[in-house]
C-alpha cells in the first residue's frame, strides 16, 4: 500500500500499534471495547465502499447490518441450520438486501439526501417488521444457544475472538484496497465526482452503483452476522436501529471517506473518545452519541477528507517534480 | 459514419430542435455553429444518448442507435465531451485518462499506460501525476479530449472545447485536432470560436431556434445572409451589403 505523507504512515503506525498492544493490557476491559469497535469498522468498511468512493450516502446501512444478523440467527434458532452455514447465508442475506435497495434507489434516479432517506425508511420498516413476526422472535429478540467451539462459530476465549477480528478487518480492508486498484473502484470514483462524465465515457453507472450496493452489503451483513456470534442475541433495536447507520457512517467520515483506513482509524478514534466519556461521566449514558455528533458537525466543517486527510498535509513524501517543468 | 435524421425534440411548448438532419462522413471535421440556444447541445445530447428524441432517428456506422443508453453508444465508438469540462476531481490527471481507457482494458496496468500513452500525445506528459482539480482551463479542456480519446472511440462529439481559451491555447488545440483527425478520427464540433471552425472544418451546419438554416463550407456560411441575420439580428445582412458598397 502506498502512502502520501509521513503523517498517514504515522497515523497507520499508530493504529497498529495500538491493536497490538490491546494484546498486551493488564485490563480486559481494553480487549472487549476493542472487540466491538472492530465490528463497527466492518459496517463502516461496508459504508465506505458505497458513500466514501462511490458518493452514495446511506443513512440506513442497519438496513445490511440486521439483515446479515437476522438471517443468520433466523436459520440457527428457527432452522437448526449449521452455524457456520448460516454466516455466510448472512453476508448472502446482506449483499441481497444491499442490491435490493440499490436496485430499487437508482431505477429511480435517486441521489444525494433522497437516497440517504430511502436507505434510512428501508431500515426502519425492517426494524418494525423484525420487531412484528415470530419468525423474527418478535419484540423479545433471537437467542442463540450458548455452545462453545469452533464448529459453532462460538468462542469463550475473548483473545481468539479478538485476532479472528482482526483477521477478518484486515481481509475487509484488503478487499476494499483491491477495489480501489481496480477497474470497478475507478468507475465508482467517476461515478461519484460526476456521473454524467461517467456515462459518457462508457460507463453504465445504474450497473455500477448496484454492485456497489451488493458488495456493500455483503460487508453489512459480515458485520450484523460477527456481532450475533459474539453477542448470541439479537432484537430488532440492536440491529436493524438507527445507532447502527450513524455508527456506520460516522467512522468513515472522521476516518477519511474513500480511503481504505479511513473506517477503521475512524472508528476507533470515536469509540475511544466515547469510551473516554463514559469514565469521565458516568451518570450521563448516550453522551457518547451527543459526542459523536460534535465531532462529527467539527469534521464535516475542518476535516472535509478526514484524519487521513489531514494526516496528508504532514510531511507530503511525493515531490511535485513535474510542476517545474510546467 | 453518422447519420441523423429529423432529429426533433420539445421541452413543453419549446420546440428546442426540429427536423434537423446531418451527415458526418467518416474522416471529417464537420462543425455545428448557431448562436446561443439555438438547440446545438440539446442535439448532441440526443445524439450521444443523453436524452431521448421525440422523433427522428440516429444511424452510427450502420447501426440504428436512436434511444440507445450513453455507455453503450460509446462502446460502439462515439462519445461526447462537455461543454463545462468537469474532471474526476478526486483522481490525478493519469487516473482521469485510465478512466476512458478502461472501457476497453479491464486490467489496471494497461489502462494506465495508455492513459500515460494518450496524455504524451496530447502535451500533457508532464502533469500526469498531478490532481485533475490543479488544471487550468486550458488543460481540463484536453483532459476532456484525452480522455474520450482513450476510450478508443473514432467519432469524437466535441462541445465547444475552444470557449474560453486564448488565442495561443486555441492554436494549440487547433493543431491537436489536426493531429488526432489525421490518426484516423472524425469529428462533430459545436464551437462559438469562428477562428476554429474556418480552419478545421470541411463542413458546417447552422442551427437558429431549432431548425437547421444553412449548410456547407466555412467560407460559403459567413456570406449566407440567413446565417448572419441568425447571428446579428433581422436586416443585418442587408445594412453590411449596403456598407460594403458605400
Amino acid at each position: 500500500m502506498k502512502f502520501n505523507s509521513v503523517g498517514q504512515i504515522a497515523l497507520v503506525v499508530a493504529v497498529c500499534a495500538y491493536l497490538l498492544s490491546v494484546y498486551f493490557m493488564a485490563s480486559p476491559v481494553w480487549m472487549g471495547f476493542t472487540i466491538n469497535a472492530l465490528i463497527v469498522a466492518v459496517i463502516a468498511q461496508s459504508w465506505n465502499i458505497t458513500g466514501g468512493f462511490g458518493g452514495m450516502s446511506s443513512f440506513g446501512h442497519a438496513a445490511l447490518y440486521g439483515t446479515g444478523a437476522y438471517a443468520s440467527a433466523i436459520l440457527q434458532v428457527q432452522y437448526g441450520v449449521n452455524p457456520w452455514l448460516a454466516f455466510a447465508i448472512g453476508i448472502v442475506a446482506g449483499a441481497a438486501m444491499g442490491g435490493f435497495i440499490g436496485a430499487l434507489a437508482f431505477r429511480y434516479g435517486l441521489k444525494g439526501s433522497y437516497f440517504a432517506l430511502v436507505t434510512l425508511a428501508f431500515a426502519e420498516v425492517l426494524r418494525i417488521c423484525a420487531s412484528s413476526f415470530d419468525i423474527t422472535g418478535g419484540g423479545s429478540g433471537l437467542q442463540l444457544k450458548l455452545e462453545p467451539g469452533i464448529a459453532n462459530l462460538q468462542f469463550p476465549d475473548r483473545t481468539v475472538v479478538y485476532t479472528l477480528l482482526l483477521v477478518v478487518v484486515a481481509l475487509v480492508m484488503l478487499v476494499t484496497y483491491m477495489i480501489k486498484k481496480s477497474r470497478f473502484g475507478a468507475y465508482l470514483v467517476a461515478v461519484r465526482e460526476n456521473e454524467d462524465a461517467a456515462r459518457a465515457l462508457g460507463i453504465d453507472t445504474y450497473k455500477i452503483k448496484v454492485q456497489a450496493m451488493v458488495i456493500s452489503g455483503a460487508f453489512g451483513g459480515l458485520a450484523g452476522a460477527l456481532y450475533l456470534q459474539l453477542w448470541l442475541f439479537i432484537d430488532s433495536t440492536v440491529v436493524y436501529g438507527s445507532a447502527v447507520s450513524i455508527e456506520a457512517l460516522i467512522g468513515p467520515i472522521i476516518g477519511g471517506a474513500g480511503t481504505v483506513w479511513g473506517p477503521l482509524i475512524g472508528t476507533l478514534g470515536l469509540h475511544l473518545l466515547g469510551e473516554g466519556a463514559k469514565h469521565l461521566l458516568p451518570n450521563a449514558p448516550g453522551l457518547n452519541f451527543v459526542l459523536y455528533a460534535i465531532v462529527l458537525i467539527c469534521a464535516v466543517r475542518f476535516l472535509p477528507r478526514g484524519l487521513m486527510g489531514l494526516a496528508a498535509l504532514i510531511g507530503t513524501l511525493k515531490t511535485r517534480k513535474d510542476e517545474d517543468h510546467a | 459514419m453518422l447519420e441523423v435524421r429529423n432529429l426533433s425534440k420539445s421541452f413543453g411548448g419549446l420546440k428546442a430542435v426540429s427536423d434537423v438532419s446531418l451527415d458526418v462522413p467518416e474522416g471529417s471535421i464537420v462543425g455545428l455553429l448557431g448562436p446561443n440556444g439555438a438547440g446545438k447541445t440539446t442535439c448532441f445530447t440526443m445524439i450521444a444518448g443523453f436524452t431521448q428524441p421525440d422523433t427522428g432517428s440516429v444511424t452510427f456506422r450502420g447501426e440504428d442507435i436512436t434511444g440507445m443508453p450513453p455507455h453503450k453508444i460509446c462502446t460502439r465508438g462515439m462519445i461526447r465531451t462537455f461543454q463545462i469540462v468537469q474532471p474526476f476531481a478526486g483522481l490525478t490527471v493519469q487516473e482521469n485518462i485510465a478512466v476512458g481507457a478502461y472501457l476497453h482494458h479491464h486490467d489496471r496496468r494497461e489502462a494506465m499506460a495508455i492513459a500515460s500513452q494518450v496524455g504524451k500525445r496530447l502535451g500533457m506528459g508532464n502533469m500526469l501525476d498531478r490532481p485533475a482539480s490543479s488544471l487550468t482551463i486550458a488543460g481540463r479542456k484536453r483532459l476532456e479530449l484525452a480522455r474520450a480519446l482513450a476510450t478508443g472511440a473514432k467519432l469524437l462529439l466535441l462541445d465547444e472545447v475552444m470557449a474560453g481559451l486564448i488565442p495561443s491555447e486555441i492554436t494549440e488545440i487547433v493543431g491537436i485536432i489536426r493531429q488526432i483527425r489525421e490518426e484516423g478520427h472524425t469529428f462533430l464540433m459545436i464551437e462559438h470560436v469562428m477562428q476554429a471552425v474556418m480552419s478545421l472544418a470541411e463542413t458546417a451546419y447552422v442551427l437558429n431556434q431549432g431548425k437547421l438554416i444553412a449548410q456547407g463550407t466555412p467560407r460559403e456560411l459567413v456570406k449566407d445572409a440567413s446565417v448572419v441575420e441568425a447571428y446579428l439580428g433581422h436586416g443585418a445582412a442587408a445594412r453590411l451589403q449596403d456598407e460594403n458598397h458605400a
